[in-house]
């Protein structure tokens, strides 16, 4: 089956096939990312800008704050989870307590 | 690219909804395919049903749209019955009981846990006696608002009411208007103070006069003509709103309209909206971000030569600078109190904390209002009631009577500026809860904080995001959810913004304190009041106050601190299926149920 994933109420979910799965309010630690210069950023998910398909991955541009230094912008791709089963569109979303790194693929294949 | 809300709109949407909600009504939740919940839940929201948030399943929020908050004779008591009989969850809220209604800063009624099943029954009910939810959320023409003693007002140069009704007649259930590109929001004011909160709405019509053709040409520009007379209506300005920290005042279009016009006009704006806006990225949708792009100008010029059919006169002059409604001073804040109506009766206005009130509470309410007025209760932009046509014989035993001791109309300002969002209690968007946590802000600023001298009117507008449902940005003491971390851990937090207000010269909150824990926010308003009562000038204002000084001294006024106030909600009340339930864990949930309220969720093994 295909993986219907899309915004709900104005960003503030991400639903997968028709299932409210990953929400705003959470903090998130982001490494690597765009929004601000701190080492790691302790990100608020305020809204998902945009989401996407990366088979198996899905993932989302993330708006919000860094609390640390205040920053706040949108960030690159971030993976929320993965469908582990295409037939049955099972979905298992990422660790929301792990660390994060957006656009991770772009990054590791750079040099530096 | 069409958003996907925009593929869902263009294959079922408007009137054509109800059927299919009825169906799935009479069939029950689990007739709604599993895969297509997120469609229908959108489109739901153009008959007012709002899903809540995970966690609650299967239960909607219900939105009934009282335009200018105008509850005619007969009808609180059945929004009250109403909410007795259907608004009812698995578990009481420990401020408001088991089942309450909550009064919107868009002159709106919300009722919560609705279940899909009721809603036959709940619509004849409205219906019969002349209320409805139709288009009170989703992609269309909102409730309209407007000064909400329209008709009864001594200030009043147009009785705007009519006007009103009107749009709400002409809008509601008109297909070409149905589907537009986001929410749109009219407000209409015919008195001289601004009660209409014409700023912040994405249409408004603000009284002027303007000399016209003595011939009575709608569309006679006649600026200085000989034989002209002055005839009052509208001003019309686009583009006002206050969500995504994307603020912006409404913007004047140059434009006015004689009271019988106003629909015209109101026709080609929307129209406007639909064949203009933005309907690849939701975020950008609204028309102030048209208004930005675009400019009033040409705004203008596209509305005169696409959308209406008679030449557009130039704005009469405005009555902005008496605007005294929120404007940051003490001659009008807010409709609470007792006010003389032109006919000689009063208007009562009663302060209703964060908008809610018991279902027992409305229903003593719409008793008193047949007793004592006519019957009509309005609903007010600061979550407020009033109830008017009070005859002056009756007046003294009507402000006797019990009830009035919990809705007072001489609250204390602490008490009467606070205002609340739904917050995390049901709602997806907001990141912290709201509601409870005000009312016990307001109670312990009463109990701890004294006020500097002759301070009446002071708002304290508590927003769970940025959609700004609480309208923070022009409250005197703005507070909007965040996170942060305490010891280490992640606590529910408020950015606050001061300085907020609308009148003449309005403007938003500057945001000077981020990311407050929210249990240190009393301490930071106490600190700040006493700043402010040290170092004010004799009879300045607190917005006066804030104006004055640059932001690094704002930022220097005060500081949070702990103190005895307690907050029971400073962990992540998101993550529980509801923040007030013994056992709130996202597990425990009951929902989805069944019609009977009956928990459909598979048991444990």
């Amino acid at each position: 089956m295909t993986t219907d994933v899309h915004q709900l109420d104005d960003g503030a979910w991400i639903s997968v096939n028709d299932e409210r799965r990953i929400n705003v309010s959470d903090l998130w630690l982001l490494a690597r990312q765009d929004v601000c210069d701190c080492e790691t950023s302790d990100f608020l998910v305020e809204g998902f800008a945009e989401v996407g398909v990366d088979h198996p991955d899905i993932q989302a541009r993330v708006s919000g704050r860094c609390i640390t230094c205040g920053m706040e912008g949108v960030t690159g791709w971030i993976t929320v989870g993965r469908v582990i089963d295409p037939e049955s569109g099972d979905f298992s979303p990422v660790d929301t307590a792990s660390v994060h790194i957006p656009d991770r693929r772009r990054r590791l294949a750079r040099p530096d | 690219m069409p958003t996907k809300v925009e593929n869902w709109k263009d294959e079922v949407y408007g009137s054509e909804i109800r059927e299919h909600l009825m169906e799935f009504a009479a069939e029950g939740w689990d007739a709604i395919p599993e895969d297509e919940h997120d469609a229908w839940f959108e489109r739901f929201k153009w008959w007012g049903l709002y899903h809540q948030r995970k966690g609650q399943e299967s239960y909607f929020m219900m939105r009934i749209g009282t335009p200018n908050g105008v509850l005619e004779p007969g009808q609180l008591r059945v929004v009250g019955e109403i909410a007795d009989e259907y608004a009812r969850g698995p578990v009481d809220n420990p401020e408001f009981g088991g089942a309450y209604c909550d009064w919107t800063t868009r002159q709106s009624i919300q009722l919560h846990w609705i279940k899909l099943e009721d809603v036959p029954e709940i619509f004849e009910k409205l219906e019969t006696n002349g209320l409805s939810t139709q288009q009170a959320c989703g992609d269309s023409w909102r409730n309209i608002v407007g000064c909400p003693v329209a008709g009864k007002d001594k200030h009043e140069h147009i009785d705007a009411w009519p006007v009103a009704a009107d749009l709400h007649e002409t809008f509601k259930g008109n297909d070409d208007y149905a589907n537009l590109p986001r929410k749109w929001k009219v407000a209409v004011t015919g008195c001289d103070q601004g009660c209409g909160q014409g700023d912040i709405n994405d249409l408004a019509f603000e009284p002027a006069e303007k000399e016209v053709d003595v011939s009575g040409g709608a569309g006679g520009s006649s600026d200085g003509s000989d034989g002209g007379e002055t005839k009052l209506g509208f001003n019309v300005r686009v583009g006002g709103g206050l969500s995504r920290k994307e603020p912006r005042f409404s913007r004047s279009l140059d434009v006015w309209v004689p009271p019988e016009q106003a629909s015209d006009v109101a026709a080609g704006m929307s129209a406007l909206f639909r064949e203009y806006g933005d309907r690849e990225d939701r975020f950008n949708a609204r028309i102030k971000f048209l208004v930005d792009e675009w400019g009033p100008e040409k705004m203008r010029s596209v509305l005169q030569e696409e959308f209406v059919d008679f030449e557009l006169p130039t704005a009469g002059e405005n009555m902005r600078e008496h605007y005294t409604y929120n404007a940051g001073g003490e001659e009008h804040g807010d409709h609470v109190g007792v006010h003389e109506q032109p006919d000689g009766n009063y208007y009562v206005g009663l302060d209703v904390l964060v908008g809610r009130m018991g279902a027992d509470d409305v229903l003593e309410l719409a008793d008193l209002a047949d007793e004592y007025g006519s019957g009509e209760v309005r609903l007010t932009q600061r979550q407020n009631v009033i109830v008017t046509d009070v005859d002056s014989d009756r007046l003294d035993a009507f402000l006797d009577e019990p009830l009035l001791e919990t809705y007072s109309p001489d609250p204390h300002p602490f008490m009467r500026g606070s205002i609340a969002c739904t917050g995390t209690e049901f709602c997806s968007l907001s990141i912290v809860e709201t509601k409870n946590r005000q009312v016990r802000y307001a109670r312990w600023l009463k109990d701890n904080v004294d006020l500097p001298a002759g301070v009446e009117d002071f708002h304290i507008h508590l927003s769970g995001c940025t959609a700004s449902c609480a309208q923070p940005q022009i409250a005197d003491i703005s507070l909007r959810g965040m996170k942060t971390r305490k010891d280490g851990d992640p606590v529910e937090a408020l950015d606050i913004g001061l300085g907020g207000g609308l009148g003449e010269n309005p403007n938003f909150a500057d945001w000077v304190e981020m990311r407050v824990p929210a249990d240190e926010v009393p301490g930071y308003i106490r600190n700040l009041l006493a700043t402010f009562e040290a170092e004010r000038e004799a009879g300045q204002t607190f917005r006066e106050f804030i104006a004055e000084r640059d932001e690094e001294t704002l930022q220097g006024l005060a500081d949070a601190e702990e103190t005895d106030y307690e907050d029971p909600y400073m962990h992540n009340t998101k993550m529980t299926w509801y923040p007030y339930a013994d056992e709130d864990d996202m597990d425990a949930s009951p929902a989805p149920t069944d019609g009977e309220g009956e928990s459909l969720a598979p048991a444990d093994d």
